[in-house]
């Protein structure tokens, strides 16, 4: 089981009603929860006796604002984990129910020499979660994101009839759904295509370099030769340093790779955080000087260049799972962040987008450069051919009109923000940065004319 | 909703003509572009107040509103919210009247308590019902330093808002945990229509301080405010003066 109960940032309130806010803790409201023990029969009972407000299915909290809330409505928690290997005999394939976590799922694949297709910087995150953001991770550029390796969804629709929609199935519902915010449905299980590994170790190369320019030239020559890549920035170094960064680099290592001590433990599945945010810990740590100071030690902690290092699994692609809660350390008022994606011929927006945070002074821990491969045919899916860059911002005054700022830079050359971490773009800008949203919109009027499934970012963006 | 930066898209104005709640519209369309609901009573003002609005680039509603009319604010403010959700309520009416005249004539008395206490406790119960069923709102309670203690000096207007204050902090109290919230707005003397010809208090203010205050406190999800904020202290002091002392302050 995970460690980490739904709804982080939430508490259960007398009268039924429980405050739900996204890991940023931004902008909490209130809904009824309904916990689901079964599967799809019980989810589509819930679902024709919604409320006037409506329902949204909920899985670990994850997503940074608000599209697992539902202000005055029923949210429904997550199904409870169940696994089942290669169903109708399909090898590498899995059938998870929408409730299990990444977590769950990888102590399940790792002893059988398999891992999941995609992974994002947590594992604390649903299948059905995963699905719903069409979520990708550092392997984009060659594995694509989460829909492409998804082969059928159970999809509880909002007459209560169950479906089961596919790339072959019904595609235009299918890839409604992934990426869809969970408006389309609710998805009780779904088959996976996993992949194999040797081990659960990765051979990891990092490299330091001192500027924006000479870490993007190194991602664009030589991502499409690795697996997993991705770059962590200092935003707020300024001048000649701007966008320094560290790029790290991996492969799952290969059993002739192993060191004795690890070939001891080839396929060994993460373990939980070792480490708690303790609940006296006071808020409004992530300040510019703290971050600052957090940034350069890191910085100069890592390696000018190493190759070859062998780290495991979860520290390679999940640094913060080691820390639960990490997002109290952001204060009472919470974060943002901030994930947009430029085209190729776009580059020179990211270094714009550097430089406005860097002047601005807003501190952001660490950001994440990557660089994405193509897209998928889901209306609503993030990713595109380009670059993504993710700041951590604290809400605090002043960040509104940047963010606005940058909105402009990234709609003007044809980028987006992602809406899995999205909690204040505004609706005008939608439909310019996901032009496809009428698609969207269309499938929607037609498998749930009345608006059943609603959350408190489809009323916000108007979706 | 109200995003997480504090921006909200429905904005109700109870009291629209109000030049407070005039000037928290014009300063959130500096930021973001809220649908505005105006209550008020239809007239002139009303009108002037909404094509103000409009002029800021905004969408407005306008609703026939009288505070006084007290058994209307329950179906006004659930037809509203039936077509919208109400992400802000701002409750900016009340009158100040003439000091002297106010305790010494019946029907100036009980109207500035008709309007400053029982119309703010009459919408406040109303919006209560609507944010909880909600699950989510901010109700802005335009309150006054003047009830915090209150003066010979305009004491039946001090004491209407000294229970409107009291009645709307404890309406934040007992909303704790539904998902909506009280903001309660301490101003000091603001300079607008309603106060012109008299001469202003220390650490006066403009009704667009008030505002940009209002603005960041719904953004931070503050309880309480005082514009400006050194009141909060002055006020703390003044409160815990004797009254044989307090009565000879100029105030």
């Amino acid at each position: 089981m995970s460690e980490q109960s739904p709804g982080k940032g939430s508490g259960q309130l007398a009268g039924g009603g429980r405050m739900l806010a996204g890991w940023g803790r931004t902008a909490p409201t209130v809904a009824t929860t309904r916990r689901v023990a079964d599967g799809a029969a019980e989810v589509a009972e819930l679902v024709r006796r919604a409320g006037p407000r409506g329902l949204v299915a909920r899985g670990l909290g994850r997503s940074y604002g608000d599209p697992a809330q539902n202000a005055g409505g029923e949210v429904l928690l997550p199904l409870p984990t169940r696994i089942e290997h290669e169903p109708d005999g399909r090898p590498g394939t899995v059938r998870v129910s929408a409730g299990t976590s990444l977590h769950d799922l990888m102590a399940e694949l790792l002893p059988r020499g398999r891992f999941v297709p995609v992974t994002p910087g947590t594992r604390y995150v649903t299948v059905g979660g995963c699905v719903a953001c069409d979520v990708h991770g550092k392997s984009h550029h060659v594995a694509g994101s989460f829909g492409r390796h998804v082969v059928s969804l159970e999809l509880v629709l909002a007459d209560g009839s169950v479906h089961e929609v596919g790339p072959d199935r019904d595609p235009e519902l299918f890839w409604a759904t992934v990426g869809g915010m969970g408006l389309t449905g609710v998805i009780t299980s779904a088959v996976l295509r996993t992949i194999p590994v040797e081990s659960s170790w990765m051979t990891v190369t990092t490299t330091r370099h001192p500027d924006l320019d000479s870490v993007m030239e190194e991602m664009r020559t030589g991502d499409r030769d690795v697996t997993y890549s991705v770059a962590w920035i200092d935003t707020l170094a300024r001048g000649r340093s701007l966008g320094r960064s560290v790029l790290t680099r991996g492969e799952h290592a290969r059993r002739d790779e192993l060191d004795t001590s690890a070939a001891a433990r080839p396929l060994v599945a993460p373990g939980g955080a070792r480490l708690r945010v303790p609940p006296g810990v006071p808020g409004g740590l992530v300040r510019p000087l703290t971050v600052r100071g957090f940034n350069e030690a890191w910085f100069r902690r890592a390696p000018r260049h190493r190759t070859g290092e062998l780290q495991p699994l979860a520290a390679f692609f999940h640094p913060l799972d080691g820390v639960a809660d990490w997002n109290r350390l952001y204060g009472p008022r919470g974060f943002v962040q901030y994930q947009c994606v430029v085209p190729d011929r776009a580059a020179d927006t990211v270094a714009l987008v550097v430089d406005r945070v860097a002047r601005q002074g807003h501190a952001s821990f660490l950001s994440v450069l990557k660089r994405f491969g193509p897209g998928d045919e889901a209306p609503l899916s993030f990713p595109m051919p380009g670059w993504t860059l993710a700041l951590d911002l604290p809400a605090r005054a002043g960040l509104a009109p940047l963010l606005d700022e940058l909105d402009r830079l990234v709609a003007a050359v044809g980028g987006r923000v992602y809406l899995a971490k999205d909690a204040r773009l505004d609706p005008a800008r939608l439909p310019q940065m996901y032009p496809r949203l009428a698609d969207f919109r269309s499938v929607r009027r037609r498998v749930d004319p009345t608006g059943v499934f609603r959350s408190d970012l489809a009323r916000r963006l108007g979706l | 909703m109200i995003n997480a930066l504090g921006r909200p898209q429905t904005v109700l104005l109870l009291g629209g003509t109000s030049e407070i709640a005039q000037a928290v519209v014009a300063a959130w369309a500096r930021t973001c572009r809220p649908l505005v609901v105006l209550a008020a009573r239809p007239g002139p003002r009303r009108d002037a107040a909404a094509a103000h609005v409009e002029s800021l680039g905004l969408e407005v509603e306008v609703v026939d509103f009288d505070a006084e009319r007290t058994e209307e604010h329950p179906a006004l403010i659930d037809a509203v919210s039936r077509e919208h959700d109400i992400d802000v309520a701002i409750v900016a009416f009340g009158v100040l009247g003439d000091e002297e005249q106010a305790w010494q004539d019946h029907a100036a008395a009980t109207r500035l308590a008709r309007v400053n206490y029982t119309g703010a406790v009459s919408v406040g119960v109303c919006l209560a019902d609507v944010m909880r069923r909600q699950g989510h709102g901010m109700i802005v309670a335009l309150s006054s330093v003047a009830g915090e203690r209150v003066r010979r000096s305009n004491f039946v207007y001090g004491s209407t808002k000294a229970g409107m204050d009291g009645f709307y902090l404890g309406l934040g109290e007992a909303l704790r945990g539904s998902g909506a919230g009280v903001l309660v707005v301490r101003p000091g003397f603001v300079r607008t229509r309603m106060t012109a010809g008299r001469s202003p208090a220390p650490l006066s203010v403009t009704a667009e301080q008030v505002a940009d205050a209002v603005v960041r406190g719904v953004a931070r999800r503050d309880e309480l405010i005082w514009v400006p904020a050194p009141l909060r202290g002055v006020m703390s002091g003044l409160r815990h003066v004797p009254r044989p002392l307090f009565r000879r302050l100029p105030l």
